[in-house]
Parts: C-alpha cells; structure tokens; sequence
C-alpha cells in the first residue's frame, strides 16, 4: 500500500517536469512556436467563428456581387476581402469555414489514430500468422493513392463532407497501425515488459498501460501530419465536388465555385487556398517542433 | 539475396488478391442494384433484367463471381464502359502515356532542383541560404495542389498570356501518336510549332506535380546528406585534403542517394493521387481525369478496373524499390 503511494507521488512529481522537457525543446524552434500561434487562431476561429466574423456566411449582398477587397478600386470597408458571386462576404466565409477544417481534422484523427494504435497494439501482441493477417490488409489500402481510394469511397457513400471524413480516416489509419506495431515490436523485447508480465500483468494491462505509453512519441508526431493531411484531402475531395456541398464555406468547395470566375476575380479564389495554405503549413510547422522536442534522436540534428 | 528477393514475391500474391477483392466489392457496395443502375432512368424489363443478369454473372453465387472475376482479370479482362462500350483494358492504355509523360516530367522537375538544394542546403547548414529554403520546401510541401494550379493559370495563363489553361497540344496540330509522348511525337511529326506548343501545354502541368515531390527530395536529400557528412570517412576525406566540392559531390551525395532513391520511388503513390487533381484541372487527357470523370459518369467498371490497375501498378513499384533497396542496402534483406 504505502510502495504504491509512493511510487503515485513519483509519478506526480514526474509529470510536470516531462512536460516542461518537452516545452523547453519545443520553444527552441521558432518555426513550431509560430505554427503554434497560427494554429491557436485557426482554433479560436474554429469554435468562435460566426460570432467574429462581420457578416453571416450565407447573407447575400445582391447589390455588391464579386466585390474586389478593400485596397483595390471599388472595394469597401464593409467587405475586406471582396464578395463572391453571389455576393456573399469572403472574409466571412473564410472565418466560419475554419471550423469545417478543424472538425474535419479532429475527427479523422481521433478516428484514425484510436483504430490504427488498437490495430497496431493487436497486430503486436498477436501471434506471428494474425500480425501476417493484419499486415496484409493494411498493405492492400496502402496500395491505392489515398486521395483515390477516398474518391472512391465517396461514390460509395455519397458526396458529404461526413463520408470525405469517414473516407479519409479509413485511408490515413494504416499509417498508425504500422507505426504502432513497429514500435510495440522493439518496445516488448525490452525488460520492463517481461518484468511486468513476470509480475502478473495481464495482456490488455501490458499493452495499454505497460507498453503504450511507450509508443506514443512517433505517434503524436504522425497525428500533427495527418491533421494536416485531412485537411488537404478534404479539400481536395471539396474541389471535386466529393466533400462538403454548397453552399457550405468550406475552403475547398469555395475554390470549386469560384473556379470559373478564375481570370476575372482573383480574390475568390486566392484567399481560399492560402487560407488551407497557411493553416496545413502551421500545422506542419508544429509537427516539426514536435517530433524535435519529442524524438530523442533527432533532437540535435 | 534470392530469399529475400522470393519472400518479398511472395507477399505481393495475398496483396494483389485482397485489392483485387477490393475492386470486386466496389461494384457490389454500390447502393441500388448494378444492372438498374446500368440501366439507368428508363428502366428494364424482367426478360431482359435475367439476361443482363446472366451476362455479368450477377445470378452465380459470390464465391464464382469473384473467382470469375479473378481469373478474368489474370487474362486481361476487365469488363467494358458503360458509356464507350470499349474494354477498360484498352481505354487505360491508350490514356496512359498521358499520365505517364506528365508524371516522367513532373518528377524529373523534382529531381534536377530538388537534390541540388538539398545537397547545397545540407552543405551551408544553418546559414541563410538553408533556412530560406528549408522553409520554401516546408512551404511546397503543405500546398494544396489544387490551388497552386489555379494560381498559376491566373499568372501565366491568365496575366502574362504565356501557356494555355488545358489540354496536351493545340487544336491545329494534329499528327499519328506512335509514342504516345506527346513531346516526342510532335517533334517527329515535323510540323512547324507543334513541338514548341506541345512544351507550353506541358509546363504548368509539370510545376504543379512536380511540386510536392520537389519539396520531399530537397527535405530528404538535405537530411541524409547531413547524416552522410558527420560519418569518419567524411572527415577522413577532409584530412586527405580532398577538395570539398569532391567530398560533397562523390563521398557523399553517392551514399546520402539511397534513402533518397527510395523516397522517388515510393512517390509514384503520391504521384498519381496529384495526378488525379492536375489532370482535371489542366483538362490532361490522362487516367487521373479519367478515374474522376467515370465516378461522375458512374462508369462502374471504368472505376473498378482503374482502380485495379492503378493500384497493382503502385504495388510493382514499391515492390521494384523495395527489391533494389535490397541490392543497394544489404541491412534489410534479412530480417
């Protein structure tokens, strides 16, 4: 009893100071603090977006269609960065549009990530024949270029930004299973497993409080990558016309609309992309600081 | 070596099965039934509903249809269009070369800029020159492809009038296409002008494929060479008194290649997913475009067989630089 209030004091007192670590490595890297900043905005927006924005994403301003930003002739205050065709407020559409990508990202993550590490731990722990198993069917969806695969399993769902999701997780998720069990091959040869198998932990207890933990740096990393990679291929699938619908402001589909006023209004279909551009790149840039501050290896380099 | 060489083999059979069970079941997900769906708005009748049955097999039980389906691919046959009525087969074939020119320039794009900065950025290590592009590849490795064309049509199609927006090679032009090359054959077509329009219907193309490859060779070509330089024949070359430009153009950039060579080859992937996004927008008649225009078209087994052969062609690939890896880097063969 009192082995094991001490050994929880420990711990406590262990945390903060792994997390302080990983912020003193992570802070060295301006980059990552200032993908950081980007992407606390990208947050803010994310959950407050229609209350920041000035107009409502759907109002349509019939009387100032494709409206130019403000710092070209023609432009005004009301609309910063223009209207669209439909006369519809850019900078509005941009700022509730973040949610859309920030939930895609969560979401395909969260999905992703929990199946492929309860994948990968299982594909670990499993005798040699179901590792063979599970290895060969995550072979097979690596096989197809991802965006096409998702494509795919869009026409079978139907067009949605729900289904893109859906379609984008199943697609990024052998990613974490090769991770995971990669890293729960090395970590099971090492003693403090035996030791904690000798000492009575059951299969389940080793692989999620024993040995996941221990996994967990890479795969933080590939969670930052993939964000970023759900939000790309969201909108990719967006701008095919697979995602999200209209008039939905989704950055993606907001460039498919505005694909065919290209030569005659720069804006709707400048600011869209750079708004992927800059969120994918801060998410990026965090990833980086991340697996610096996070892999031990490559923290000199 | 021929172990590993027949292990690798022998891993590619349930592989190239279970995506060939993938491409079976595509079909069979689909909501609603193959053949009304076929049939489309007008209907079919019961007489002629059992035929069509018949003929596809949809009236056999799923273990035949697939095998069926198993053994037609293994001889080539991979259904016919909806809407062109020709074998899939053939339509992939005669689009291909478009895909495969656009993706041969995209990554030779890549390539010829990609390993020199690598290599100047890994030798000027944390100087400004590396920092500005480090960050640039950072930059061209979040991009959205998809917006990155539209910019480029805005400035150099659009702005500077330099390259058309979309196709191959202009309308005026018209020659047999042995190659299927479009730069090759226009150049042996002999028509005045015809190759320099094939080059400006190719460039914009090129620069948006090549983007994303560019940007993961110069990352990865900066990391290993880093890797390369701090290794004891490195600073044993140095103490010789070899020239640098000897040390980083020989010693080193021949060892930091492999992860690299790798890195190219894996990208055939990523390289066709891209292709599927440029094709559409520069209008390249190429399998990309045509994998998107048959799901819009619902050209099932279009989708099907393309899906098919897309993948398979990703998996001999991979298998190819996954074999010579094998050859170069001894370590991995056994394992």
């Amino acid at each position: 009893m009192d082995d094991a209030l001490s050994a929880e004091a420990e711990m406590v007192h262990e945390r903060p100071g792994r997390l302080r670590e990983f912020w003193f490595y992570f802070r060295e890297n301006r980059g990552a603090l200032f993908g950081l900043a980007i992407f606390a905005v990208f947050a803010f927006l994310a959950v407050f977006g229609p209350w920041v924005a000035p107009h409502d994403a759907t109002q349509q301003f019939r009387g100032a269609t494709l409206q130019p930003p403000v710092w070209q002739d023609g432009g005004t205050w009301n609309h910063i960065l223009g209207t669209d065709p439909l006369g519809r407020d850019m900078l509005s559409r941009l700022i509730v549009g973040a949610r859309f990508s920030f939930f895609v990202g969560v979401f395909v993550v969260t999905i992703a990530a929990t199946g492929g590490i309860i994948i990968g731990l299982i594909a670990g722990f499993s005798p040699r024949w179901v590792d063979s198993i599970i290895m060969r069917i995550m072979d097979i969806v690596l096989a197809f270029p991802s965006l096409l695969l998702a494509l795919v399993l869009v026409a079978i769902l139907g067009p949605s930004l729900t289904n893109a999701m859906i379609a984008i997780a199943i697609v990024l998720q052998p990613h974490y299973v090769r991770l995971t069990r990669a890293s729960v091959l090395s970590e099971r040869q090492k003693d403090y497993v035996t030791s904690a198998r000798v000492a009575g932990a059951g299969t389940l207890r080793l692989m999620f409080v024993t040995v996941l933990p221990n996994c967990l740096a890479p795969i933080i990393v590939q969670a930052a990558l993939s964000f970023s990679t759900a939000i790309l291929d969201a909108a990719a699938l967006g701008f095919l016309g697979m995602g999200a619908q209209p008039p939905t402001p989704e950055w993606g589909t907001m460039l498919a609309e505005a694909r065919e006023f290209i030569l005659r209004a720069w804006w709707v279909v400048t600011f869209p992309g750079l708004a992927i551009l800059v969120t994918v790149l801060a998410i990026n840039l965090m990833g980086d600081g991340l697996r610096d501050a996070l892999d031990p290896k490559l923290k000199r380099s | 070596m021929l172990n590993y060489i027949l292990g690798r083999l022998l891993t590619f059979i349930p592989t190239f099965i279970g995506v060939t069970l993938i491409s079976f079941s595509f079909i069979r997900a689909l909501p609603g039934d193959p053949i009304q769906v076929m049939a489309g708005e007008r209907g079919v009748s019961e007489a002629r509903y059992a035929e069509l049955a018949a003929q596809y097999g949809f009236d056999q039980p799923i273990y035949i249809q697939f095998w069926d389906y198993l053994t037609g691919v293994l001889q080539g046959d991979l259904g016919t269009s909806f809407v062109t009525k020709r074998p899939v087969w053939d339509e992939f074939f005669a689009l291909f070369p478009a895909t495969l020119e656009l993706s041969f320039f995209a990554m030779l794009f890549a390539v010829l800029l990609g390993l020199p900065a690598g290599v100047i950025a890994a030798v000027n290590r944390g100087k400004l020159f590396d920092r500005a592009l480090m960050s640039t590849a950072l930059v061209g490795y979040s991009m959205p492809i998809f917006w990155w064309a539209l910019l480029l049509i805005i400035v150099f199609s659009g702005n500077l009038q330099w390259t058309p927006v979309s196709g191959r090679i202009d309308l005026l032009y018209y020659f047999p296409n042995p190659t299927g090359f479009m730069i090759i054959d226009s150049l042996a077509s002999g028509q005045k002008g015809a190759f320099a329009s094939a080059v400006r219907h190719l460039v914009l193309p090129t620069i948006v494929l090549g983007t994303i490859p560019l940007a993961v060779i110069a990352r990865q070509t900066r990391s290993a060479m880093l890797e390369v330089l701090g290794e004891d024949y490195i600073r044993t070359a140095r103490a010789k008194g070899m020239s640098p430009g000897r040390i980083n153009g020989i010693h080193a950039l021949r060892n930091a290649l492999i992860p690299v060579v790798t890195v190219i080859g894996l990208s055939v992937g990523t390289l066709l997913a891209g292709a599927i996004l440029t094709e559409t927008i520069f209008s390249w008649p190429g399998i990309g475009k045509w994998m998107v225009d048959s799901i819009f078209r619902r050209d099932y087994p279009v989708v099907q067989g393309g899906l098919l052969l897309i993948a398979v062609m990703v998996m001999i690939v991979n298998l190819t630089v996954d074999m010579l890896y094998g050859v170069i880097n001894p370590k991995i063969r056994k394992r």
